[in-house]
């Protein structure tokens, strides 16, 4: 029998069980373990990034190179029949679905990934539309908690910064509700986690509480969560004032646990110290480096019956 | 109300107890005002006494049958409203609005960076029900948004 993943669309994480979100770490991690340069043999994945976005196009790229297929596409839609000639969004993916095994596509609208299942005649990975949603962020996220904890069941998880915009907290917030986990949300009042999300959240039967101190609540945590201010969201006093909040240096951490890691989606500016990247509980960049795990096994899990 | 305050009519269907307000919405929404297009026969009241609403408004719609799934679009507009088929004079079905599961190509979605802002495409909303009342979750950019901030976005085009 076919994974269930198998000629899936991949738009939004919510879509995605407890027992898929397994199949997909389970893989990541042998994939990571046992790399395949076979399971995209003969495959061309087309990677349209009609917005630019450095390390998610790489680390698809690689994730696709790596498994042994082929990418065609652009790194931002500037010199692309659409931008140039007007063509319809649909009438591109209908075009280019006949040219490929599968389509990872990154978008400024919200929604543009949904609209493109149904033009396309191969699976569509969503690699982010506009600030709706980013999957394989969130499967890189939990795929790094369940290598840094071995397990993902009962975990307690901060998140800490820009909980109002921040796109990958959500989707990751909504996934570990599947988990049980008790959830620490720690932000400015301007940045704080939408009401919206915290019904969600509630309706889940999800432990969650608000924080303004997040020194007092490190020896609790098993996973920091931290997020980067956006700056163009502000005006330049507000942003300082507000970006200033939270700052992570190693003296806060002198209460942590031994298994605490701390998480950030990237890029960072200010908000993690130079000086935490050298501590034990520094996992930002393993983080990055899972995303091309994470999306091997995305990918190979979609385009083949078995993996 | 007089019976002759709005002209019996012998096949088609009634849309009545319209809150106030509401009818001429609910004509945009079924495209009821391009009669030089359709050649529809629409007798339309508005701001009626009514017993039970205090005012209403009201449609009949000659030669026209709605159906169910028609009927329910009005869930979002006009919960309460009452729509009787009329044949040969009879009231001969009477339906009341369910609440959909969905709704196409009614309404435009509320969030300016929606894709369907920018692509000819239909929109479809999911609706939910929340303790706080109908919320309407766009199937493509996943945004909730109460039913009355998308009620205000008829699709004109």
């Amino acid at each position: 029998m076919a994974n269930p993943l198998y000629h899936r669309n991949i738009i939004s994480i919510s879509e995605l069980s407890r027992s898929e979100l397994e199949l997909v770490l389970q893989t990541a991690k042998k994939l990571k373990e046992e790399p395949n340069h076979t399971l995209l043999a003969n495959r061309v994945v087309a990677s349209l990034f009609f917005e630019a976005s450095t390390r998610t196009r790489l680390s698809f790229e690689t994730a696709i190179q790596r498994l042994g297929g082929s990418v065609i596409g652009f790194s931002d839609a500037s010199n692309t029949s659409m931008a140039k000639k007007g063509e319809t969004l649909a009438d591109s993916i209908r075009i280019i679905s006949g040219f490929a095994d599968a389509i990872v596509m990154r978008h400024p609208r919200d929604g543009a990934a949904r609209l493109a299942t149904e033009y396309s005649s191969v699976p569509v990975i969503n690699a982010g539309d506009g600030s709706n949603q980013h999957p394989s962020q969130t499967l890189l996220d939990l795929f790094t908690i369940f290598e840094t904890q071995k397990s993902l069941d009962n975990l307690k998880i901060a998140f800490v910064g820009d909980l109002k915009y921040g796109r990958t907290v959500h989707s990751l917030a909504q996934a570990l509700t599947l988990f049980n986990a008790e959830m620490f949300f720690v932000a400015p009042d301007a940045l704080a986690m939408p009401d919206y999300m915290l019904e969600d959240l509630y309706n889940h039967n999800v432990r969650y509480s608000l924080h303004k101190n997040l020194e007092n609540i490190i020896p609790e945590l098993d996973i920091l969560y931290m997020t980067r201010v956006q700056k163009e969201r502000f005006e330049e006093s507000e942003y300082h004032s507000i970006a200033s909040q939270y700052v992570l240096y190693p003296e806060m951490f002198q209460r942590a646990r031994s298994n605490l890691k701390i998480l950030h989606p990237l890029p960072r500016v200010d908000e993690i110290e130079l000086e935490m990247d050298s501590t034990p509980y520094a996992y930002y960049f393993q983080q990055a480096e899972n995303g091309v795990y994470a999306r091997e096994a995305l990918l190979s899990l979609v385009l083949n019956e078995e993996v | 109300m007089s019976k002759l305050e709005v002209e019996a009519i012998v096949n088609g269907s009634v849309i009545d107890h319209i809150p106030a307000g509401q009818g001429i919405n609910i004509l945009k929404h079924f495209r009821m005002l391009d009669t030089q297009r359709t050649g529809a026969k629409i007798t339309v009241g508005f701001n009626l006494p009514s017993k039970t609403m205090g005012l209403k408004d009201l449609i009949k719609v000659e030669n026209k049958r709605l159906s169910q799934d028609q009927v329910n679009q009005l869930a979002i507009l006009a919960p309460g409203a009452t729509v009787n088929i009329i044949e040969n004079s009879q009231v001969v079905t009477k339906y009341r609005p369910e609440i959909p599961k969905h709704i196409s190509n009614v309404y435009r979605c509320p969030n300016s960076n929606c894709i369907t802002n920018f692509e000819k495409v239909s929109s479809t909303f999911y609706v939910l029900r929340k303790a706080s009342g109908l919320k309407l979750k766009c199937k493509y950019c996943e945004k909730i948004f109460d039913k009355e901030v998308v009620s205000q976005t008829l699709n004109t085009r």
